[in-house]
């Protein structure tokens, strides 16, 4: 979108009532305890059972983000979120981190989310997001998380007969572009599928969105759909991602997109406020808006179940 | 660097002062008036404002953010070195020397995008 598209009232009106009019078809919103409607009894049942995968999804800690009130800071609230983690009845197998660890990708930002996430005593598999990649060098991330990952910090794991793959969106972006994987990431994921059983399930996860969610406000990854078509034969694809600070969730075929809540700070519906900055909500609801997500495959299950735990009901 | 610029305001306020006598001294001199162009953009809502500004050659712009949220400047062709990420409050400046159309973007948010467009310049504010 160039300055001038912006500029011109009319144009972009018509773009937002268009977005409005998908997000009202496209778009499943959470309802209560963030469990979505359409998935929800299911959902909830598989969860509940014994046994099967479990993992974790946290995102947007955006550690150094301190920003007045309502956010009381970012260690608090990612330390609540690390809390309800530690009380959980079953301990889940890892947990995957979809971005934003820091605010401003400073050494002591990354020191402090490593300090309260280590708390768990869980794994942790890491995707950057753009705030993690701001540092003059664009290398205390990889530093730090990037260790026996391809080029900007992408690899692939397997775990409980799920295939993982950690995709990163958020290096090298081009003025006027949406989130970006490129060519050489594109080619690797092509060759990572490649060979592996269409009944293998797959998740992948990177932190801006793969699937257009808005793409006024950067909501969505230029190439998503190119890694996308690479993952067409496999019967169970499951997307997660964070960066927009809310759940959404989307089911297109064998497909189901994700997004997360930031333990930070809630950002707007898409549309609903003049820019996607931090939503400034009272105090006794930003909990609400908050949370941690809690994963369970199956086997013999098409879906993934996946419970988005607010840090208050 | 904030207090070199005070420091150096004030000078050229008292040397001017002592020039044309007291009734000058309390004025804020802008700072075309040290023949030192310069012009502003701000970062508010996500959106640079203005979006497409026009400046003579030798113009220092500076970028302020007003977001709650860091951004970023980045040259769309690598015209200039890109900023230290911007936090709230904080500013970023570079002076254009040559005339012609510079795209920038945040590249944090790179939806976000603007033009500057340096003309040559003319009489006082020629370089030398
Ligand atoms: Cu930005």
């Amino acid at each position: 979108m160039s300055a001038s598209d912006r500029d011109d009232g009319s144009l972009s009106r018509r773009k937002i009532l268009e977005c409005m009019t998908w997000v009202g078809t496209g778009i499943l919103w959470s309802v209560a305890g963030g469990v979505p409607r359409s998935l929800g009894i299911i959902d909830e049942a598989v969860a509940k059972e014994a046994g099967g995968l479990k993992f974790l999804q946290i995102s947007d800690s955006h550690i150094g983000f301190d920003f007045k009130t309502p956010y009381p800071n970012a260690v608090g609230t990612l330390s609540e979120c690390v809390g309800k983690i530690k009380a959980l009845p079953t301990k889940p197998a890892f947990m995957i981190h979809t971005g934003d660890i820091s605010h401003l990708s400073l050494a002591a930002q990354f020191d402090d989310a490593d300090k309260v996430i280590g708390e768990t005593r869980l794994d942790v598999h890491y995707v950057p997001g753009e705030h993690d990649f701001v540092d003059a060098d664009r290398k205390l991330f990889l530093e730090r998380y990037g260790r026996g990952s391809k080029g900007a910090g992408w690899y692939s794991f397997d775990a409980g007969g799920v295939h993982f793959i950690g995709l990163v969106n958020v290096y090298d972006l081009k003025a006027g572009g949406l989130g970006n994987l490129g060519h050489e990431q594109l080619e690797w994921l092509e060759a990572d599928v490649k060979g592996r059983s269409a009944s293998t399930p797959i998740v992948l996860f990177a932190h801006v969105p793969l699937w257009t969610v808005y793409p006024n406000w950067g909501w969505g990854t230029d190439d998503g759909a190119q890694a996308l078509s690479y993952l067409k034969r496999f019967g169970s694809v499951t997307v997660l991602n964070g960066h927009i600070h809310q759940v959404m969730q989307k089911v297109e075929g064998n497909v189901t997109f994700h997004t997360a809540r930031s333990t930070a700070f809630p950002q707007p519906a898409p549309g609903s406020a003049p820019s996607p900055g931090p939503m400034k909500v009272p105090a006794e609801k930003l909990r609400s808006m908050l949370g941690i997500a809690n994963v369970t495959y199956q086997q013999n299950q098409e879906r993934l179940a996946i419970i988005d735990t607010p840090l208050q009901a | 660097m904030l207090d070199l610029k005070t420091i150096r305001g004030s000078l050229v306020a008292a040397a001017l002062g002592a020039a044309c006598g007291p009734l000058l001294a309390p004025l804020v001199l802008p700072a075309w008036s040290q023949n030192k162009p310069a012009s502003g953009i701000s970062i508010d809502n996500f959106t640079f404002s203005p979006g497409k500004l026009t400046v003579k050659a030798g113009t220092t712009v500076t970028w302020t953010n007003k977001d709650d949220i860091p951004h970023g400047i980045a040259s769309a062709d690598n015209a200039f070195n890109r900023s230290k990420a911007l936090d709230t409050d904080d500013a970023f400046s570079f002076t254009f020397t040559t005339p012609g159309t510079y795209q920038y973007f945040c590249y944090i948010h790179p939806h976000m995008m603007g033009t500057i467009v340096v003309e040559a310049a003319t009489g006082e504010n020629a370089m030398p």
